[in-house]
């Protein structure tokens, strides 16, 4: 994928999809680590800064949307001892891959995001915890991290001031789970990739026990620009309550797949206008906003509906990590949620009985309908199964396995009863193989 | 505190309670799995969701921590629902097959599934299937399609045991508890997660598919083996004991049990078990009745202490006895004019015999082990002699207490250690003796006589000053520090530094009736229980000892009762070497079939009674005592019960007087003879399931890795100064004496250097003599 537009930019703000603009002296060309050295030089206090975020109302992009200042205000400000910041760059939901890109191409945006969060926090030590399945990604991230070490850009004494900060990269091996805040911290412990329960939370218990914040390579991304336009500037580039841009990828049934940054409060309709619109010029079917664990829309509402935290939970569903999946007129949803609860049901961790038996169910019970073998009372104990894990588990995945389930049943129920009286799908196959792309129609 | 109410019931918690805490202090009942007192929590099985005003979800009542003013309901809709949906979650995949589930009739599960499971399962796919797993002897993983991987078992091990040998694989509904890849569960606690587990998929190996749970008749008893004296509760169908679990007593063994006392009944039904008297009649042993066995005896014992004095007579009892058997014998030696009676088989210095003020103990609770701040641990292998005691440790360890070792083999305690000294067994007093020139340094005060020239290392200085910091401060000999050659020294040396430091001093016992065994005075006046098999009698009195496993020299032993005219031994077994050196066998009562009591290293006195009847004609000990005292003419021997016995001992209890570590009058002389080229020392441990006559006929426990034949462990740099590869084959000879033995040669960094550990109580090192002695090691072609 790569960054294919833009409204307004911040984070992708003079980057052109080419390998060559990470480097330290490209991002410092761009106006990079200014804010750190002015912070540093200024010896601006740490509240300052939280208040900054906390007036900008920078909201979590990873998922849950939680005000990124307010996080940040948890930390003790006066823990003895390690302190701990990590990124979360364990992009496992699948439709989203924007931190990927951020990495990619703007990597030290993130370096210095996260060094100004430490600075704010007062932790000595992060870590950018990166998935397993884009490797070279990583090794990026570490050629990052040994220019902004030489620069002294982090280390001891950066700048020549008080201020130490080591940061490390750190790759995981692929689970899901591992993208939940404290199974990635179990994870960086060398321990099996398991959510602890909570309380206690990171910012009192975290890594190796110690007070630690997390956040995603987005919202650390656009810290040094939050701090470069102010913190009013950027809340008015999006709308209240949801301040700034967002990186979107959009996938699915497009012409222009890829990672979009537009103000928060873009209109879904001109979204999909940048991507080319719907693939074929097929009529929209359904839309999920956020990432698979976010309910799936009808297509009507969605057009209706703007990109922001707000808006799109009025209308039933969630922002999410900001990944798009457009599905068209020749989408099976039973299909398309078969093969989604299937990804829940295989990255289950194990460890709490709701999720780890309920997902299971859940895809089996799915599969069969999908396979002619459904049956009538099937639909009601999807609905009740879902409503068994939801908020009864130790993490959330649990509740993003259960979500989709709840909500493709409830905005497709037609669909599911015709395959389960029918015993095949409403959308005729030849319908779903045009509309994949995969298969010519001679086929 | 915080006020919280569940029910409607208020009650006031201490801060950080959580709600599962304050439900059990208020008497209300929250299902759960995966929540156990004693582990950490893991809030994984979900099933103690409760409800709790204004929070909008169910939360699990084991990780909830109480605020103040919470209100809790447990038996709301919103409550069962959620606990009834995670029943239903519970069951899809277990395999509900309770009919022929060894758990069954005790299983949690199946219990709660009563009040929480529907009576017809929605889930019409197929289950899950988990393979079986082989880790050990004594726990079965067949039916691991049962687990509900609530991992009580892991976190037991990690937490409790301090060795994590189950673990959860996999992810998803495929995950397993399984072993690592090829490893086997070896840690002597194991049988522990037989109970922790809520289902039938950890099983015993021993008991299962024997009995059904309500077929057992449940009674208490009293473990007879390591110094502690854990509580069991003892499990018997038609007379015979099927199984052992612990009684929880939070002052003793809280709710565990080593798996030596929990498997070792298994030689309770042992085809070795001697049913019938039997008596030597021209050179061959033949079963008698007890008539003619006890007149035999008699008048044996009659004639030679008739005709030779009582001193021809040696009394070798067992710490393993009871208190009233022990007591019955030293009445019995004494009426005989026969000063020659000792339990401490496994001693070999009696230096300090008269000088020490009263009976060697743990010189505090076992309790208080767990309030620690720092303690030395001097010589022995608490993690297989005295496991509960070592787990105590473990547990205090974790909240920051110092504890340091200066031992004689570096086996891991784990115990998370502060500092270690390792040095071969001639070492130990002068090690000990740095130590205390440390302390005496570090504090200022005078060093004591015979200490000045001692030099020490920083590490004596960091375990000594450990000590001076901790306000409760310990200061233990094990095992290794009694069977020590210079016993009487190791114990005024840790006097001299408890003296100094503020520690308190005590033995971490060997047996469980060890403290016992001094309140009965089955101690000698006459020979020791060295001197008199160096020094041979004309009679031997065996009380369920097998001096060729038990002594200190068995080489000694064996010989001393070959050459006895008389030698009867009052045992529960036959068979072995006994078969060849006794005159007389007298069936024994095992500790399940008779009454008694058992003083613990802490100084509680525990009686029991029988369980089960004896086999055979077998008989109490007591009884067989009484009788023979009656038939040999002695007064003092009318008692009618074993309690009548333990009156004349003592009548107050739990806790015995005359508890007293002090010793006086050793002179703090270090001299040492220096090794001579070519020798090495020995190390002589007692394997955990060698110790005493009963384990060694546990078929599971023999069967694990404990148990296994004990090779020479010997420094590899020593290895390789001897020009012996590992691996090889060695004869090991003693430098004064005829004893030599064969073994397997094993590269061990844990062994001082110049020595070489050669377990005791075995078969295998009967040949030899002193558990210390100088030894050769050759390579054998």
């Amino acid at each position: 994928m790569a960054i294919l537009g833009a409204i307004n930019p911040m984070l992708t703000a003079g980057l052109n999809n080419d390998d060559a603009g990470w480097h330290l002296a490209d991002y410092e060309k761009r106006g990079g680590y200014l804010m750190l050295r002015e912070i540093l030089q200024e010896k601006r206090p740490q509240e300052q800064v939280i208040n900054e975020i906390k007036k900008s109302v920078l909201r979590g992009r990873g998922g849950a949307g939680f005000p990124t200042g307010l996080k940040w205000s948890f930390m003790p400000r006066s823990f003895p001892g390690d302190k701990y910041v990590v990124c979360n760059s364990d992009e496992g939901e699948p439709g989203t891959f924007k931190d990927r890109d951020i990495l990619r191409y703007n990597p030290h945006s993130v370096i210095e995001g996260m060094t100004i969060a430490a600075y704010a926090m007062g932790a000595n030590r992060g870590y950018n915890y990166i998935h397993g399945e884009i490797w070279e990604i990583y090794q990026r991230f570490e050629e990052a991290l040994d220019e902004a070490r030489r620069a002294g850009l982090i280390g001891q004494n950066i700048l020549g001031s008080d201020f130490c900060f080591e940061l490390f990269a750190h790759h995981g091996y692929g689970a899901y789970v591992c993208g939940e805040e404290t199974g990635l911290l179990e994870s960086i412990e060398g321990k099996k990739g398991q959510p602890r329960f909570k309380p206690p939370f990171p910012a009192s218990f975290g890594l190796y026990g110690k007070p630690t914040t997390i956040n995603n390579t987005e919202t650390f991304a656009a810290v040094p620009f939050i701090l470069k336009v102010g913190a009013d500037a950027y809340l008015e580039a999006g709308k209240p309550n949801n301040g700034g841009t967002k990186l979107f990828s959009v996938s699915g049934h497009v012409n222009r797949p890829g990672n979009y940054e537009v103000p928060l409060g873009t209109p879904f309709s001109t979204l999909l206008e940048m991507c080319g619109g719907v693939r074929g010029g097929r009529k929209l079917k359904a839309v999920i906003p956020g990432g698979s664990s976010a309910p799936v829309l009808p297509g009507e509402i969605m057009m209706d509906t703007t990109m922001d935290y707000d808006s799109i939970a009025k209308a039933g569903s969630m922002l999410g990590s900001g990944a798009v999946i457009v599905m068209d007129e020749t989408t099976c949803m039973v299909r398309s949620l078969e093969r989604l609860s299937w990804f829940y049901h295989e990255e289950s961790c194990g460890q709490c009985t709701p999720c780890r038996e309920g997902t299971a169910w859940l895809y089996k019970i799915i599969h069969r309908i999908e396979h002619g073998a459904g049956r009538a009372e099937d639909l009601d104990l999807l609905e009740s199964i879902t409503g068994n894990i939801m908020g009864r588990t130790v993490c959330a995945l649990g509740d993003a396995a259960a979500m989709p389930v709840q909500s493709f049943v409830k905005h497709f129920r037609d669909e599911f009863a015709y395959h389960i009286e029918h015993k095949k799908c409403l959308v005729p196959l030849e319908v779903q193989r045009a509309g994949s792309g995969f298969f010519t129609a001679s086929e | 505190m915080l006020e919280i109410e569940i029910d409607g019931k208020a009650a006031q918690v201490p801060d950080g309670s959580s709600i599962m805490d304050a439900a059990e202090l208020l008497g209300a009942y929250i299902p759960h799995f995966c929540y156990h007192k004693k582990l950490s929590i893991a809030a994984n099985c979900r099933m103690c969701l409760v409800q709790v005003e204004k929070a909008p979800k169910p939360l699990p009542a084991c990780a909830t921590p109480v605020t103040n003013g919470m209100k809790v309901f447990t038996h709301s809709d919103l409550a069962v629902k959620a606990q009834k949906g995670v029943m239903e979650f519970l069951l899809i995949n277990h395999p509900l097959d309770c009919p022929i589930c060894d758990q069954g009739g005790e299983c949690q599960l199946q219990d709660l599934s009563v009040g929480y499971g529907g009576s017809v399962s929605r889930y019409r796919e197929e289950k899950r299937v988990v393979i079986h797993k082989d880790v050990s002897p004594l726990i079965s993983m067949k039916e691991m399609a049962r687990c509900i991987h609530c991992t009580r078992c892991v976190r037991f091990g990690q937490e409790i045991a301090g060795i994590m040998e189950l673990g959860m694989i996999n992810r998803n509904v495929h995950s397993e508890i399984t072993s690592f890849v090829g490893k086997t569960v070896d840690s002597e606690l194991s049988g522990n997660m037989i109970d922790l587990c809520p289902v039938g998929a950890l099983t015993s190996k021993p008991f299962r598919y024997s009995a059904r749970s309500w077929e057992l008749q449940r009674r208490r008893s009293v473990s007879p083996h390591d110094s502690l004296g854990s509580n069991l509760v003892v499990q018997t169908k038609h007379d015979r004991v099927m199984r052992v679990l612990p009684f929880e007593n939070e002052e003793i063994n809280e709710c565990w049990l080593s798996d030596k006392d929990r498997f070792s009944y298994e030689g309770l039904n042992s085809p070795a078990r001697l049913l019938k008297p039997m008596v030597r009649v021209d050179g061959t042993l033949r079963e008698v009745d007890w008539n003619t066995a006890l007149d035999y005896v008699s008048h044996g014992l009659k004639d030679i202490t008739g005709k030779d004095g009582g001193d021809a007579l040696g009394i070798l009892a067992s710490p393993h006895a009871t208190l009233e058997e022990l007591y019955l014998l030293h009445k019995l030696a004494r009426s005989l004019g026969c000063g020659n009676i000792d339990f401490r088989l496994r001693r070999r210095d009696f230096s300090a015999d008269g000088k020490t003020a009263g009976i060697p103990w743990l010189g505090m609770k076992l309790a208080e082990v767990s309030d620690l701040d720092a303690a030395l641990i001097v010589g022995g292998f608490p993690r297989k002699e005295q496991p509960l005691l070592a787990q105590r440790l473990r547990q205090a360890a974790k909240r920051a207490a110092r504890f340091s070792f200066l031992t004689a083999g570096g086996d891991d305690q784990l115990i998370a250690t502060h500092a270690r000294l390792n040095v071969s067994p001639a070492d130990l007093p002068k090690a000990l003796a740095g130590i205390v020139k440390a302390a005496a340094s570090l504090k200022k005060a005078a060093i004591p006589a015979g200490l000045e020239t001692q030099e020490y290392c920083a590490n004596s200085e960091r375990i000594a000053q450990s000590l001076i910091d901790g306000e409760k401060t310990a200061l233990f000999l094990g095992n290794m520090a009694e069977q020590h050659p210079q016993a009487a020294l190791l114990h005024a040396l840790a006097q001299e530094l408890a003296n100094i430091t503020g520690a308190r001093l005590g033995f971490f016992g060997e047996a469980a009736n060890s403290v016992g065994a001094w309140l009965a005075r089955a101690i000698p006046s006459g020979h020791n229980a060295y001197a008199m098999l160096e020094a041979p009698r004309k009679a031997y009195l065996l009380f369920n000892a097998e001096p060729e496993f038990d002594c200190h020299n068995p080489r000694l032993a064996t010989a001393a009762l070959k050459q006895a005219a008389l030698t009867v031994a009052i045992t529960s077994f036959k068979g072995g070497a006994a078969m060849e050196y006794a005159d007389a066998l007298l069936p024994l009562a095992a500790f399940t079939e008779t009454s008694g009591t058992f003083v613990n290293t802490e100084g509680r006195a525990q009686s029991f009674n029988g369980v089960a009847t004896p086999p055979g004609e077998a008989r109490p000990g007591w009884k067989i005592l009484r009788v023979l005292g009656n038939l040999l003419g002695i007064s003092g021997f009318s008692q009618n019960s074993s309690e009548e016995v333990r009156h004349e001992i003592f009548t107050s209890g739990p806790f015995v007087s005359g508890l007293d570590n002090r010793i006086k009058d050793i002179a703090l002389n270090l001299a040492a003879p220096s090794p001579v080229q070519g020798q090495l020392q020995r190390i002589a441990d007692v394997p955990i399931h060698f110790a005493d006559p009963l384990v060694r006929r546990a078929p599971a426990l023999q069967l694990t890795r404990d148990a296994s034949a004990p090779a020479a462990r010997i420094h590899p740099e020593t290895l390789e100064k001897l020009g012996i590869a590992n691996a090889s084959k060695v004869r090991v000879r003693e430098t004064d004496g005829n004893g030599e033995a064969l073994f397997v040669a094993r590269a061990d960094a844990t062994v001082p250097a110049g020595c070489a550990r050669i377990a005791a109580a075995h078969p295998a090192s009967a040949g030899l003599g002193d558990m210390f002695a100088a030894i050769r090691v050759e390579g054998v072609r």
